[in-house]
């Protein structure tokens, strides 16, 4: 990665999500600069995915609110979207395509096209060690291949922004500091990071970490009835 | 989110209004039905029949003004997010169904002595069965989710569709009706409505909205405490 | 204009790929329409009679089977994000959607159905009013089944429910369609039938992806 990024910070203020009538967490703060990790642990259900998708924009917060530098991120979320590279949940491949071939539309709906497209695809599977499965089917790969393919995704676009929601989920040992290392050289080059985890993951020595789960929950569910509405 | 009109609220009002608006309503459907049943002259042309007329006519106005009011709370919810425009149309579809069917039934039962049969493709009772499909349509999808709000939030986007293509819906089966019906066929909106029909006619108009009004209320009070027991039941298990 | 493409043409390589899928669409089509001379009779006249409600009818039929797949594949496997990441509006992806889906079974029923209507003697004046009507049809019904398709993301039983609400939306459809097919049957005019669809496509090209788009942003959340 020759490139560098000059932007940020990426920030949350008094964030709140409420689902199906009940507060998930409220009143969460974070702020990621240049070159920073942040983890996010807890149990199941604790609130590390809802987090990710309302940074990646995908989920809007019943309250508080998300900037990039001093801008509100709801006031351009296309631009939001170019910035940031989400790793969900699901792997989001496509069976009868080929690992490479699933990359390659990932970085495609990015705008990358051509010679940089074929060079950043083949960098990041070979830094995956997975370059030997470029030509076959997703169908017929294993989890960890999946996974790993689906982090290739990751790593070969242009992002500043890394949303890795569970990255190593199927991974083996070797695997793991493949992704360690990834997100070491993306750091260093002023990346920001921002994994759900709650297996050991080295983020590098500039990595906070955030409980959603500690976020005021309690008193979050309770001032929720007094709304009486019982609808977000 | 908004509180400016909190539920408390709402429901002090809507407690304060039903008494009166039932009190309304079975006022209006007293002196109508009296109105329309005794009073009021038979046709000349149909005879005693034309009386279904008053039961059948403003059921076809309140299954309109039903969609209508579903699409308007369907838009404020979609716009502003206000959880009683979510409740409001969550309400309006089934009771909006109600009328749909009331009016089908009626047309169907003032039909038969009019054409010697239950069913005419008649361009208005198609128009009404077509609507009746998008009341059953809408309550299906906003029940089809374990997430009931997204069930809301699906259906608000449906209730907005609906209602742009209604007026296409119409003018197309218009047009259909009008090429494939033979001109011979006595109309249902054919005979000229007499000043004496006029008078019990807007009467039960006026009984049906007000009984729209009170199903609304009851429907908002109860889908209100369902929700308020959810939560009450999930603070509970958190706590 | 990249993206656009490239949506589409994934979806074009998917549908080649699961070429099953598509065969199962077309071949439903054909079969439901062959039933109706088993059914009936063979009486040409009759048949010929029929024949613009059958191919409409099970044109519509056919399409519904097809859209329950259209986002819920994506929406299953976290492709449905990387969609609503792309920086492209959600509307313009629905469109690419709804293009896709025409091209993968909207067209075939249009080179189809004049065959089919060859099985069903369908009188020779016919034919071109059929083929017209298909093309400026087909689509309106694939813009549509799209917004249907992004309404039931999530849904249970989403097969049924989105033919359910598309099937009275697509009423106009199957009124000009038919009332088109008549008319040249009987040497009526038909430029007005085709024009009503014209601009029932003209409106839906627009509108259709708007509401598909709002639904996919609903279905995110």
């Amino acid at each position: 990665m020759e490139r560098s990024f000059e932007s940020g910070p990426f920030a949350g203020d008094d964030l709140a999500v409420v689902r199906g009538g009940r507060a998930v967490f409220a009143g969460l703060s974070f702020s990621v600069s240049a070159g920073t990790a942040l983890r996010l642990a807890g149990p199941n259900g604790s609130g590390k995915s809802s987090l990710i998708r309302v940074m990646a924009g995908l989920l809007r917060p019943t309250g508080g609110e998300l900037r990039w530098g001093r801008a509100p991120v709801r006031e351009d979320p296309e631009g939001h979207a170019r910035r940031l590279a989400f790793l969900g949940h699901s792997d989001s491949l496509k069976s009868t395509l080929s690992a490479g071939e699933n990359t390659a539309f990932q970085l495609r709906l990015r705008g990358i096209e051509g010679s940089t497209r074929t060079a950043a695809l083949a960098r990041a599977f070979e830094s995956l060690n997975i370059t030997s499965l470029i030509d076959l089917p997703a169908g017929w790969l294993s989890s960890g291949q999946r996974r790993r393919t689906a982090l290739a995704g990751v790593l070969a676009s242009d992002a500043p922004l890394w949303l890795l929601d569970e990255p190593t989920v199927g991974l083996d040992t070797a695997s793991v500091t493949a992704l360690e290392g990834a997100i070491a050289a993306h750091l260093a080059v002023g990346g920001m990071v921002v994994a759900a985890t709650h297996t050991a993951l080295d983020l590098g020595a500039r990595v906070t970490d955030l409980d959603p789960a500690t976020c005021a929950r309690k008193t979050a569910s309770l001032s929720d009835l007094g709304d009486g509405w019982g609808v977000a | 989110m908004h509180r400016f009109a909190n539920p408390t609220r709402f429901l002090r009002l809507a407690n304060a209004v039903l008494p009166w608006l039932g009190g309304l309503t079975v006022i209006l459907f007293g002196v109508g039905l009296y109105q329309a049943l005794v009073i009021s002259p038979a046709d000349y042309q149909q005879g005693e029949t034309v009386r279904i007329m008053y039961v059948h006519v403003p059921a076809a106005w309140a299954a309109l003004s039903g969609y209508t009011a579903l699409a308007i709370a369907s838009f404020t919810f979609l716009v502003w997010r206000h959880p009683l425009a979510d409740l409001a149309a969550r309400a309006a579809s089934p009771i909006g169904a109600g009328f749909t069917a009331i009016a089908l039934v009626t047309g169907a039962l003032w039909g038969q002595p009019m054409w010697g049969t239950w069913w005419v493709w008649d361009a208005r009772l198609t128009s009404v069965l077509i609507l009746f499909f998008l009341y059953l349509g809408h309550m299906a999808l906003v029940n089809a989710f374990d997430d009931s709000d997204r069930g809301s939030r699906a259906g608000a986007v449906l209730a907005l569709v609906g209602v742009v293509n209604l007026p296409i819906i119409k003018f197309s089966v218009d047009w259909w009706n009008t090429l494939h019906q033979p001109a011979s066929v006595l109309r249902m909106d054919g005979p000229k409505i007499a000043g004496e029909m006029m008078t019990p006619l807007m009467i039960m108009a006026g009984a049906y909205f007000a009984l729209f009004g009170v199903l609304m209320i009851l429907r908002i009070r109860s889908l209100l405490a369902a929700r308020r027991l959810r939560q009450l039941r999930l603070a509970v298990q958190e706590t | 204009m990249g993206r656009f493409w490239a949506i589409m043409s994934r979806d074009l390589t998917l549908a080649r790929r699961q070429g099953a899928d598509l065969a199962m669409t077309v071949s439903f089509f054909v079969v439901v329409v062959v039933l109706f001379p088993l059914g009936l009779g063979p009486t040409p006249g009759q048949l010929a009679e029929i024949a613009p409600a059958v191919l409409w009818v099970t044109a519509l039929l056919a399409a519904m089977l097809s859209f329950d797949r259209l986002f819920q594949q994506d929406a299953e496997d976290g492709g449905l994000d990387q969609l609503a990441l792309s920086g492209l509006p959600l509307a313009v992806v629905a469109l690419a959607k709804a293009l896709a889906h025409w091209l993968t079974t909207g067209l075939p029923m249009i080179v189809l159905a004049p065959l089919l209507a060859i099985t069903l003697n369908l009188n020779t004046e016919a034919y071109g009013a059929l083929i017209l009507g298909f093309v400026l049809g087909t689509p309106i019904v694939s813009l549509f089944g799209t917004v249907g398709a992004a309404l039931v993301v999530g849904a249970r039983r989403a097969g049924v429910l989105v033919a359910l609400i598309v099937l009275p939306l697509t009423i106009p459809v199957l009124i000009f369609g038919t009332l088109a097919i008549d008319a040249a049957a009987n040497g009526l005019p038909i430029r007005v039938h085709l024009l009503m669809l014209s601009a029932m496509l003209a409106a839906a090209i627009p509108l259709a992806p708007l509401a598909a788009g709002a639904a996919l942003r609903q279905a995110l959340e």
